[in-house]
């Protein structure tokens, strides 16, 4: 017995890893129809927000107050992983709005930006970064009296953003020439962030062992989901959010500022994500290909969860995480030893991490055939969801 | 290319002017290396042009084109492997994790006409089966493209995990076999696959333009404007979308199986999910919905990135994010959509 709630216990740690790390999609994907393939990668910032924290932490402060690191880290990644997606959300998704496809491959382009601006961030290419996103800002209304040919016209902005590129990458590399400013701050690296000494134990309770790092992170996504029901539900903007996403035109009609209620849910979103980063650092080490290894599950949750309630999400990133646990570790051997032959042999089969993958997936397709929208579709009788 | 009737003669003549040279001159000019990544390249064209028919002509998304891509390669790949060894003899790999006979599915793959089929029939299997289960429940825009994008994990999964049916991460090698007495990773086989290539090119962008061009293209093209009004009007769309993603993986087995005998390998990379938002890229930057763009884009930006990434590796990236940036935001309807434009009078 001791066994099933162990291996239930790990299952729902998981899960809630996937509920926390969903959350945000789930949230934004309910109100625009955006998938944000740059989430993982908002993730990403959240982690290495948390690995900077620390190092504040271990250089400045005294010794004493360093358990709580990870308790500062957690608005810190939300608010640099939120601010990240509110500039993405102004600069790139607004401008697709009603073009799902290709808002999904911009925000892909995105995230390999990010993946690769962690690898090679230095001082003298964030300086040379933040000169070029200056100069790509205010080009353009310089060159407002500049006539162009009518095809190259619409490429004004493309070509004043690539020259202020150019003039970012010689600014950058005149300054690299100084050796202290050419030093990568994370480089392509995998880092390392040290539990406190209090998440690094484990609580015994009837004979479960449970390290207090998923303790943790499971009361993280407690927390995260009691803060994101309560806002949705009971304040004036979380209100104004659900009336969008259950209609727009009419929102609109009726006075919400349905442009402030996008850019806020990305926030929040956004945000979200961060604290999932937060909570995966306790997982395994930082780097860069960090996001790319949740955003796929994270897809399954939204699609396997649908848009109409939170709660599909939650029951969906359970369902998924519980069961690739379940048969990932082969531990249903274990609870269930006197299993028929048959069944025995393929369960093995997919006793390993990734062919757990594959039982899900097909799982989650066998489930779309009776439920094509997900656990909570949406209710209406519009043609065109 | 009928949604351009605009445009001047030599504006559509330019591109195809551009290919025939490149494949006539190139073979000459390029040292064999150059050669033979221009003909993968071009390979690569023939997966964009079924990703064109699915995404510029049907509007469908799929981010899972390296499932069928890499079928393709395998089924031959694994022909390969079995056509240089005596009777009874397995291929090396097999001795590692000491396996003693032949797993039953690579048995058919000894025949090479059962293995010319497989190369496409395989990989349109898989996607009819896929298509059909995700378009009878009206399954689409974001969410089919998130479940092909899954479904290629799941595929790479699989085959990364499975050592003792197909090699594992180490994929399959190609260079070392031999067709009519020759090493395929010779020069002058080489040359006969580039060749081969050009030839395959341009009869999978004559299928699609066959395709595209009459009643059946009016159809695809009506499903990605206005799906529920065409479904009222009494068309199955299920069939149609289902029959034109299963012709896109078939055009995406055949380019996988060229590309792998030239360049030596097939592996599980083949299914890695950026691959695969890879070639909506190469489609997009090209010009949706004009086919030839597509195998321009291919061809295009692999160029590019083999350039950038022999000199400035780590710029890579980020060029290859503002191309998806630049692409969706300035030129929807790519490279040659903008050059086909008509020039309106201020």
């Amino acid at each position: 017995m001791n066994l099933f709630y162990d291996t239930l216990f790990n299952g729902l740690a998981i899960g809630s890893v996937l509920v926390l790390a969903a959350l945000g999609l789930a949230v934004v994907f309910g109100l625009m129809g955006v998938i944000n393939m740059a989430h993982g990668e908002l993730m990403m910032l959240g982690a290495y927000t948390t690995f900077v924290v620390q190092n504040v932490f271990k250089a400045v402060l005294p010794e004493s107050v360093f358990p709580i690191y990870i308790l500062v880290a957690i608005p810190f990644a939300f608010l640099v992983s939120g601010l990240a997606g509110l500039l993405l959300e102004k600069t790139v998704v607004r401008r697709l709005y009603g073009r799902p496809l290709e808002t999904l491959l911009a925000t892909w382009g995105v995230s390999l930006i990010l993946q690769q601006f962690v690898r090679s961030v230095s001082s003298a290419f964030a300086i040379g970064l933040l000169l070029a996103v200056a100069i790509g800002l205010f080009l353009p209304r310089l060159l407002v009296r500049v006539q162009l040919a009518p095809r190259w016209a619409g490429l004004k902005g493309t070509i004043s953003w690539i020259s202020a590129g150019l003039v970012g990458i010689g600014v950058a590399s005149l300054l690299g020439e100084e050796r202290s400013l050419d030093q990568p701050w994370f480089s392509a690296r995998n880092l390392d962030v040290t539990a406190p000494s209090w998440l690094r134990g484990s609580i015994e309770l009837g004979g479960v062992t449970m390290p207090t790092a998923r303790l943790f992170i499971i009361a993280l996504t407690i927390l995260a989901l009691w803060g994101v029901t309560w806002f949705l539900q009971k304040s004036v903007w979380g209100i104004r959010i659900r009336a969008v996403t259950q209609n727009r035109s009419m929102s609109d009609c009726l006075g919400i500022p349905t442009e402030t209620v996008d850019a806020l849910t990305f926030l929040i979103g956004s945000g979200l994500a961060g604290v999932a980063g937060v909570a995966v650092t306790l997982l395994g080490s930082v780097g860069p290909n960090l996001g790319g290894n949740y955003i796929v599950d994270c897809f399954m949750v939204v699609v396997l969860g649908g848009v109409g309630k939170l709660l599909g999400t939650v029951l969906a990133a359970l369902g998924i995480g519980v069961i690739s646990y379940v048969v990932g570790s082969g531990s249903l051997l274990l609870i269930w030893p006197a299993m028929p032959a048959g069944l025995n042999e393929l369960i093995t089969f997919f006793a390993t991490t990734s062919m757990a993958k594959v039982l899900v997936f097909a799982l989650i397709v066998l489930f779309l055939q009776v439920r094509p929208a997900g656990l909570f579709p949406p209710k209406g009788r519009m043609v065109e969801a | 290319m009928n949604s351009f009737p605009w445009l001047k003669a030599w504006r559509r003549w330019l591109p195809w002017l551009v290919l025939v040279v490149a494949a006539l001159v190139l073979p000459i000019v390029l040292p064999p290396f150059r050669l033979n990544l221009l003909g993968r390249f071009l390979s690569l064209g023939i997966v964009a042009l079924g990703i064109d028919l699915i995404w510029g002509y049907t509007g469908l998304l799929s981010l899972g084109q390296g499932i069928f891509f890499a079928l393709g390669g395998y089924a031959l790949g694994m022909h390969l492997q079995l056509g240089s060894l005596a009777p009874g003899q397995l291929p090396e790999f097999f001795g590692l994790y000491g396996v003693k006979s032949l797993p039953g599915f690579w048995q058919p793959f000894t025949s090479p006409l059962f293995t010319f089929f497989a190369i496409w029939i395989v990989p349109a299997l898989v996607a009819g089966l896929l298509g059909y289960l995700v378009f009878r429940n009206r399954i689409k825009g974001v969410y089919f493209s998130i479940l092909t994008q899954a479904a290629l994990l799941v595929f790479f999964n699989f085959f990364n995990g499975q050592q003792k049916l197909i090699n594992g991460t180490n994929g399959l090698k190609t260079d070392t076999a031999k067709v009519f007495g020759d090493l395929v990773g010779s020069d002058l086989v080489q040359k006969e696959l580039f060749w081969l290539t050009v030839v395959l090119v341009v009869a999978a962008w004559w299928l699609c333009r066959w395709l595209t061009k009459g009643r059946f293209g009016d159809v695809l093209v009506a499903i990605r404007d206005d799906e529920p009004r065409l479904r009222f009007t009494g068309y199955n769309t299920t069939s149609y979308k289902t029959l034109v993603f299963a012709v896109a993986g078939a055009l995406a087995g055949i380019s996988g199986a060229l590309y792998t005998v030239q360049s030596g390998i097939v592996s599980p990379q083949f299914m890695a999910v950026p691959f695969s938002i890879e070639m909506v890229i190469w489609v997009a930057v090209g010009g949706r919905g004009t086919l030839i763009g597509a195998v321009l884009g291919a061809v295009l930006i692999n160029f590019a990135k083999s350039l950038v990434s022999e000199q400035l590796p780590e710029t890579w990236l980020f060029i290859q994010g503002g191309l998806f940036l630049l692409v969706v935001t300035a030129l929807p309807d790519g490279l040659l959509g903008w050059w086909w434009r008509r020039e309106v009078k201020p």
